[in-house]
């Protein structure tokens, strides 16, 4: 395309964005308040924003067809694009604190959109603070799979209440997905993996996957390998910690 | 967390005032008006003001009081605030039977209604309960109680918090707009995990709820009131809205000054007569406005506006209880530092409600005159503080409710230029055009 000879941030040779004009500090603070645009309900998150070919008016749209997938602190978006063609029927979004990271997100979509006619309009993202805001954006029971791939560690006790995954959240999490949907974790921060397991098995709606299960799920083997941070780790020969559980319903 | 300049932190000091806060006991056996760290209770049967009796360690409350409540049985009371402390009451002795030590400041309390349990929400969104067990009926000695973080709203400050009527749910509501309905767990100290549904909505902060009793519903239907100047009904098992009631346009009419992209935040709502009427106080509104819920239709509307006119009173707190035909209301605010002032209020009360026939309430509700108030004179001595008040100072204290308020419950608006006047140096911004 033309406009592209004369915008640096796009790659001439494959048409992506590049990185590096999107870079962004690593952390983002999830206690500040938020000052973007967050849906009221469920009801009015705007599906043909997301998914214009899929859903060509919002308003008309057929209501039976939710997203599915949620990869919280999508970062860059490499899961996202993964799973895009391992389900290519499934609605995921990524959701992404750092306005930055967002904004590359969706650029790297639309290109691959462009590139790949037919290909990738089941994936999107949005700039949110997903601590706060996961019951605007779906139902109860709506998800099947939530990812939480190398999240911040916040290391520091008193910054622990800022970590994605606790006890207090996943009462949330086990609000959006559906009894028998999953939940994956992975870190390469020991200490945040031993965390995040810990809540998880502590907590009264999850159980862990059996190493059976594990193998034969799909998403399980893209965690390591699908998202930059994890290519990251994997060139340095870092070990990961992951964290897989099932959301089952509670106890009578 | 970015650091405030520090006059700014001075003037947040001055505008952060607690309004007055109002409760009756369910069989209107007492009053209970709270401005400021004072907690003043008046005894309606004996006809008398309450001393209260408080042998803690830390005696009486030492920071502005934000949550009053009686236990729906009307054995208890809770007073708790920002100096931290919860205070459990005995309504027979009243005096402090137990002391329950917070690590935040309290934003908002509720009592189970088997009396079991208390539950307070702290400014981090942190929802905390007290296991009573036994020692309810005030004749044990005075005893500490540890509190238990039982949910939580991520770092958002919760306003209110009430249990459903019968007792299988907690709900909470915040400054972000949520209702969060929770089932309330046999054993809450194993934490609450499993969320009923979420009650989404309302354009702005949430700042009051309340429950309808029903026939047909043992939970009841919830209803909310919120600075987007709306009330609205919920079906709490499905979080679904059944009827929105925008009281906007009726404060506006009344007042046809100049007011304007500025909405009138509900403050305060209760329900008399069985739930067939809502009464609801507003911002900068003189009086209450009457609405009428129709649970078989599942509607709100409004009955009429009852506005005070002789003098100025905007209501900033309204209780009732289930067995007389009053309405109670407070004005006040815990201190006026920029007038010199410290703690006011004034108690009004409205009667002539009729819960068999709420339309032809319209007509008949009155403002009760000062001495034919339950108690009278000697119940506004106590609870006012006082007789003689400065008319002018009533609505300065409205104006600092109003301005507290919105510092606390409302973020901070930036326009769509200047967030972006402050991207202009990013490098994907800045090479797109």
């Amino acid at each position: 395309m033309l406009e592209n000879d004369a915008n640096p941030t796009i790659s001439k040779s494959t048409g992506l964005p590049r990185k590096r004009f999107y870079r962004a500090r690593a952390h983002s603070n999830p206690l500040s308040d938020s000052h973007f645009p967050v849906p009221i309900s469920p009801s009015e998150v705007d599906y043909s924003l997301h998914y214009p070919q899929l859903f060509p008016s919002n308003d008309q749209r057929d209501r039976s067809k939710k997203i599915e997938f949620a990869d919280i602190g999508c970062g860059f978006g490499g899961l996202l694009i993964s799973l895009s063609t391992l389900f290519p029927e499934t609605l995921m979004i990524g959701m992404e604190l750092r306005d930055k990271v967002t904004e590359y997100v969706k650029e790297r979509i639309l290109a691959l959109r462009v590139a790949h006619p037919g290909q990738y309009q089941n994936i999107s993202v949005d700039r949110t603070n997903s601590m706060k805001y996961i019951p605007n954006y779906f139902e109860k029971a709506q998800l099947s799979k939530m990812f939480f791939l190398f999240p911040d560690p916040h290391f520091k006790e008193k910054n622990h209440r800022r970590r994605v995954i606790s006890p207090h959240l996943l009462d949330e999490y086990a609000y959006a997905l559906r009894v028998g949907g999953i939940i994956y974790t992975i870190t390469d921060v020991e200490e945040l993996g031993e965390w995040m397991k810990t809540c998880l098995e502590n907590h009264p709606l999850f159980e862990a996957l059996t190493s059976e299960e594990l193998e034969a799920d799909p998403a399980v083997k893209l965690l390591s390998s699908a998202t930059e941070e994890g290519q990251k780790v994997a060139r340095n020969e870092g070990q990961t910690f992951q964290a897989v559980y099932r959301r089952i319903s509670a106890a009578p | 967390m970015e650091e405030t300049p520090a006059e700014e932190g001075d003037t947040n000091k001055d505008v952060e005032v607690a309004p007055a806060l109002i409760a009756v006991h369910p069989t209107e056996k007492s009053v209970a008006v709270a401005v400021g760290s004072d907690l003043r209770v008046f005894d309606l049967v004996g006809n008398c003001p309450v001393s209260l009796v408080d042998e803690s360690e830390a005696p009486y409350h030492k920071d502005s009081i934000r949550t009053i409540c009686y236990g729906s049985k009307g054995k208890l009371f809770v007073s708790a605030g920002d100096d931290k402390t919860v205070k459990i009451w005995s309504t027979e002795s009243w005096r402090c039977i137990f002391n329950v030590v917070s690590e935040k400041r309290v934003s908002a309390a509720a009592i189970s209604p088997n009396g079991l349990h208390i539950c307070f929400a702290d400014k981090f969104g942190v929802i905390w309960v007290v296991d009573l067990d036994g020692g309810v009926d005030g004749t044990q000695p005075l005893a500490n109680k540890k509190a238990v973080s039982l949910l939580s709203h991520y770092c958002s400050i919760i306003t209110s918090l009430e249990f459903s009527l019968d007792g299988q749910f907690l709900v909470s509501a915040d400054r972000d707009f949520k209702i969060r309905v929770t089932t309330f767990p046999t054993k809450p100290v194993n934490e609450a995990h499993e969320i009923q549904s979420f009650c989404l909505g309302h354009t702005d902060f949430v700042s009051c709820i309340a429950f309808i009793s029903n026939l047909e519903c043992s939970h009841g239907f919830l209803i909310s009131g919120s600075g987007d100047s709306t009330v609205r009904l919920w079906d709490i098992l499905s979080g679904s809205l059944l009827d929105t009631c925008d009281i906007g346009d009726k404060v506006e009419l009344l007042e046809s000054k100049e007011r304007e992209g500025c909405h009138s935040a509900v403050t305060s709502l209760c329900t008399i007569a069985d739930g067939a009427l809502v009464a609801v106080a507003v911002q900068s509104l003189h009086g209450i406005i009457l609405l009428n819920c129709d649970l078989s239709n599942h509607t709100l509307s409004v009955v009429k506006v009852v506005s005070i006119s002789e003098e100025t009173f905007i209501p900033t707190s309204l209780s009732t209880s289930c067995s007389t035909g009053y309405l109670w209301m407070v004005t006040g605010v815990s201190s006026l530092h920029n007038l010199g002032h410290s703690s006011l209020a004034r108690v009004k009360v409205i009667s002539g409600f009729n819960k068999d026939d709420p339309n032809s309430t319209a007509n008949k509700v009155s403002i009760v005159e000062d001495d034919a108030i339950p108690g009278g004179m000697k119940l506004l001595e106590k609870l006012q503080g006082g007789l003689t008040f400065d008319e002018k100072m009533f609505l300065a204290a409205a104006e600092a409710v109003k301005t507290a308020m919105s510092n606390l419950l409302t973020k901070k608006q930036y326009s769509t230029e200047k967030r972006d006047f402050r991207k202009r140096t990013r490098n994907d911004r800045k090479l797109k055009q």
